[in-house]
């Protein structure tokens, strides 16, 4: 059944090279490489300068000229934080589990229902399925920066302030979830649908059974960017109380300490960092075979 | 045959059925959590409305206002616009002629090239390095190597000086580029058709910029269209990295854009009815541009 499926996909292994070489020269290969490295050595610098910041001794982080190594790694600057988190208040465990609470709810919600809600805007036809994908594009503009104050009157209103549910339900209902579960379940082909009709499946049953295993791909990547989507939200609009807020808030408090603090934040930089970091590299084939599907059609 | 039809009627009413019963939970938080909000955003934007006490109609007085006499508003205006018409195509420039360069490598190479890249997006709130990287004193690490150049004598306080804040911000935005968007360029180059680079070099192309010109841009329509809408969301809508980098609010306002204005008007000043203007017409500057930049993409396609 996913064979069938899957040979709609790109066969990567067959398209090493962009294009034939009659059409390259060297001249302009090293050109683009060089222009390729200085660019991402802007990219990567002040990641790799966190790393180094974390290990880094104090008196190293005040040298002149600055540097961008280490000499003498150490591990002061967690030392550091551990003792900066065992000194607050609410402690360092509370913040991980409503992180882990939100994320784990927010991703698992916004991918069940956008992928529930993308069958039958992909595979039905009902009245208005034409409309709703077309709020759906059009939705994607509505990033949650541009709602933050009416969604805020919204959810005091809910009586949803300081609930983990001011953080969770606006992240479960973003449309680029819904938007790339359609565009890949439009692939599925009908037959397979149909087949399993003639044996009497409900439609939720196919949901489940049929195309979801069909479109692993596709939820595999709308999990891992509403992971890192939530992952980085601090939420200090939704929630005061200090035992619900979540791990960026934490990060947000201690770099506010300043460059006395630089080691201890660069720690704390690098420790979040990771999770996404390698959720993505896992994972990163399937997020590319689903976003070679995700284009709008006219 | 009246049977079968019954029975078909029947069970295309049972899947119509069905089809709303799975979309319900979306739609319904869909509703409450993006149209409620742009609804009431519209209607409280013609209301005096404080939190405490409830909403006071007073007509068109907060778009008077807006325009007429608030000069920070214009200040904002002029922020938004900047991020939007420079980094905004920057970035889509950028984004697209990466995920072109890269699609030339092994995978493997591929794949270590795009997690380079779209590593800052990936990590979430990272870009706080760059208050590190731009400290005003002498041991921020960027006036430590000016200095060490002899480029600059005193240090620079970059993200106070209203001469400089703005074009910090901009840089980590531009350095923030490579999201979304870039990775569905980078899927849509690899499903290009092979055979359409073999048939181009038959009739007469004979460098890879025709070729980008001639064959790939031609065939990444969609991937172009998503990238552009998904640009227009974020470069809109940069609040969480100026309020990180420049501060909240900026020194005179200096880096501040519609986006972060309407937070401090409602969350620090609790004037709702304004905030809610001001989104308002951030919404229908959004809408209007995108509009014309899906015009423009799909116009092209008429050619």
């Amino acid at each position: 059944m996913t064979s069938s499926v899957k040979s709609n996909q790109p066969k990567l292994h067959h398209m090493r090279r962009g294009a034939s070489k009659a059409t390259r020269s060297l001249g302009m290969d090293i050109l683009l490489f060089i222009f390729l490295g200085v660019l991402a050595a802007f990219m990567v610098i002040p990641i790799l300068y966190i790393v180094a910041s974390a290990f880094k001794p104090m008196e190293e982080m005040f040298l002149f000229p600055p540097r961008p190594w280490v000499a003498h790694p150490t591990l002061d600057n967690f030392v550091q934080l551990s003792q900066i988190l065992s000194n607050m208040w609410v402690p360092f465990s509370r913040y991980l589990f409503n992180s882990v609470v939100v994320t784990v709810c927010a991703t698992a919600g916004n991918v069940i229902v956008s992928s529930m809600a993308a069958y039958p805007l992909a595979k039905h036809e009902f009245k208005g399925k034409k409309l709703i994908n077309e709020i759906i594009v059009l939705a994607l503009l509505f990033t949650p920066q541009v709602l933050y104050i009416p969604q805020y009157i919204i959810i005091a209103n809910l009586g949803l302030v300081n609930n983990y549910l001011a953080l969770i339900l606006p992240v479960v209902q973003l449309t680029l979830g819904t938007f790339l579960m359609v565009q890949f379940m439009q692939q599925v082909p009908v037959s397979l649908l149909e087949a399993a009709r003639m044996d009497g499946a409900g439609e939720m049953k196919i949901w489940w059974e049929i195309v979801m295993p069909a479109v692993k791909p596709a939820w595999l990547t709308l999990m891992i960017l509403a992971f890192q989507n939530i992952w980085s939200q601090n939420g200090n609009l939704f929630i005061y109380k200090e035992n619900m807020k979540v791990l960026p808030s934490l990060t947000t408090q201690i770099q506010s300490g300043g460059l006395a603090r630089a080691g201890a934040s660069s720690a704390i930089m690098l420790i979040l960092m990771i999770p996404p970091i390698v959720l993505f590299q896992v994972s990163q084939k399937s997020v590319i075979e689903t976003m070679a599907t995700s284009g709008i059609k006219d | 045959m009246i049977n079968s039809t019954n029975l078909k009627e029947k069970s295309r009413y049972e899947e119509t059925k069905s089809s709303y019963l799975m979309m319900a939970p979306f739609l319904i938080l869909f509703c409450i959590f993006t149209i409620l909000p742009i609804l009431s955003a519209i209607g409280l934007s013609f209301t005096s409305f404080d939190m405490l006490q409830p909403p006071r109609f007073i007509g068109l007085s907060n778009y008077t206002r807006l325009l007429l006499d608030d000069r920070i508003f214009l200040q904002v205006l002029k922020n938004t616009l900047i991020f939007a018409f420079v980094t905004g195509p920057l970035s889509y420039a950028l984004s697209f002629l990466l995920a072109w360069m890269i699609n030339e490598y092994r995978p493997f190479a591929r794949s270590i090239w795009t997690l380079v890249f779209y590593a800052p997006s990936l990590a979430g709130s990272v870009f706080f390095v760059w208050t590190l990287i731009f400290s005003g004193d002498y041991y921020g690490p960027l006036n430590g190597v000016l200095m060490w150049l002899g480029w600059i004598k005193e240090p620079i306080d970059w993200t106070g000086n209203t001469d400089y804040v703005l074009k910090v911000v901009l840089l980590v935005q531009v350095w923030l580029s490579f999201g979304a968007g870039f990775l569905a360029f980078i899927a849509g180059l690899q499903g290009v058709d092979r055979s359409l680079y073999e048939a181009g070099r038959i009739d007469g192309i004979r460098n890879r910029w025709q070729e980008l010109w001639y064959i790939t841009i031609p065939s990444m329509k969609p991937q172009l269209l998503f990238g552009a809408v998904m640009q227009i969301a974020s470069s809109f809508s940069v609040s969480e990295v100026i309020k990180a980098v420049a501060g909240f609010p900026s020194r005179g306002y200096a880096a501040d854009t519609i986006g972060t204005y309407i937070i401090d008007y409602g969350t620090v000043r609790f004037e709702m009815g304004y905030a809610c203007t001001l989104s308002v017409v951030l919404f229908v500057i959004m809408l209007l541009t995108n509009k014309a930049i899906t015009k423009l993409l799909k116009g092209a396609d008429d050619d």
